[in-house]
């Protein structure tokens, strides 16, 4: 079951080829990547239908992990079992592990040239725009959502975070709580209804 | 052992960063400069900004960049692997039972809970990066600036966070520099 034929080979080395390509160059994190994704595994390869590059898009979003990681084991499985996800994974933390290495090794020296650190330090500022801006946009769905249970679950999550330095992991198993409470209450509601 | 800690250091934060990119800084920042003392709070800043300057996930490049600062090449590669682990797992486990029963149910009520904590949590770790960049110290002017004409032309154009980021950069240097002259 674990050997690779010429056949499985040729599906491997493009399986590699490709997501090393698409991580290579993604820049802006998940979404993006997986836009990528669609077009070389659905459009051009055909090794996956739009329907099941949808539902992979909503399992590596609701999984924890990198987004691009998690769609990479998903269409790794998918195309070439155990050793398509080995490799898919393979391919997608190469490019910025490579990169990277070589910028931490020179971080020190870039960090101290002067111009090196004003240039960072500008592009700080853009940063705290760039995170403020995402937080808009995700903020402004939630509120949309007209739920009182997801405001208040933001506003008390915002406070123990930031005000009382509640470990993170904890806020998150807490709001993993709250959503299998809610799910069971509702179940109950429908069969009371019904 | 510095190898193990980083292993599990980013063991938890590829376990525990759902919602991908942003919603693992928080996380990051907690094991690598709260908790490990790995990194200062400008040294983090500084990572975020070559996050988003490279391609890859944040995590990976969180990794990669600890690791190799901490413990060199085999760091690196234990803090990757370490951050991977859990998805490679819990992915290859959704996708055997995505197979076997194609709906879940429930899980939408996890994530709407989910969603919500995500944007407090990613608000949260924004407020410190922008503290880094504006009030370092004393109160810094042309940063302060600088973001506030960021946040305005990313919401009303909705331009490219790469180079809204690199023209703060740019614009940084060049104010600084006849801040200085002055």
């Amino acid at each position: 079951m674990l050997r690779i034929s010429s056949q499985n080979k040729k599906i491997l080395r493009q399986l590699f080829i490709s997501t090393f390509y698409i991580s290579a160059f993604t820049f802006g994190g998940g979404f993006v990547i997986i836009t990528f994704m669609k077009s070389t595994f659905v459009d051009k390869l055909h090794w996956i239908d739009e329907k099941e590059m949808l539902d992979i898009t909503a399992l590596a979003q609701s999984a924890p992990g990198a987004i691009a990681v998690n769609a990479a084991i998903l269409v790794g499985w998918k195309a070439a079992g155990f050793f398509g996800m080995i490799i898919a994974v393979l391919g997608t933390i190469l490019p910025p592990m490579i990169i990277l290495s070589v910028i931490s090794i020179f971080y020190s020296a870039f960090a101290s040239n002067m111009y090196v650190a004003l240039v960072l330090k500008g592009m700080q500022a853009g940063v705290a725009a760039v995170i403020f801006n995402v937080v808009c946009g995700l903020g402004k769905n939630v509120l949309n959502s007209k739920s009182v249970l997801s405001d208040t679950i933001m506003v008390l999550a915002f406070i123990a975070t930031y005000f009382l330095k509640v470990n993170v992991i904890y806020i998150i198993l807490a709001a993993i709580a709250t959503g299998i409470i809610k799910s069971v209450f509702s179940r109950k509601g429908a069969s009371e209804k019904n | 052992m510095i190898y193990i800690s980083l292993f599990f250091s980013f063991f938890q934060i590829g376990l525990f960063a759902i919602g991908g990119g942003y919603a693992a800084m928080p996380l990051i920042a907690q094991q690598t400069v709260e908790i490990h003392k790995w990194l200062t709070m400008s040294q983090f800043t500084d990572l975020v900004t070559i996050a988003e300057m490279t391609p890859g996930p944040i995590a990976i490049n969180a990794a990669t960049f600890v690791g190799t600062r901490m413990a060199g090449l085999t760091g690196a590669v234990s803090a990757t692997f370490g951050c991977i682990l859990p998805s490679c797992l819990i992915v290859s486990f959704l996708s055997f039972i995505y197979r076997k029963y194609k709906n879940a149910s429930g899980f939408a009520s996890v994530l709407s809970c989910l969603r919500p904590t995500v944007v407090a949590l990613i608000l949260s770790a924004g407020i410190a990066i922008l503290k880094t960049a504006v009030f370092k110290g004393k109160a810094d002017v042309i940063n302060a600036c600088l973001f506030v004409c960021a946040f305005i032309v990313l919401r009303k154009f909705k331009t490219n966070p790469i180079l809204v980021m690199s023209l703060c950069g740019a614009a940084g240097l060049v104010a600084n520099l006849i801040a200085r002259m002055a």
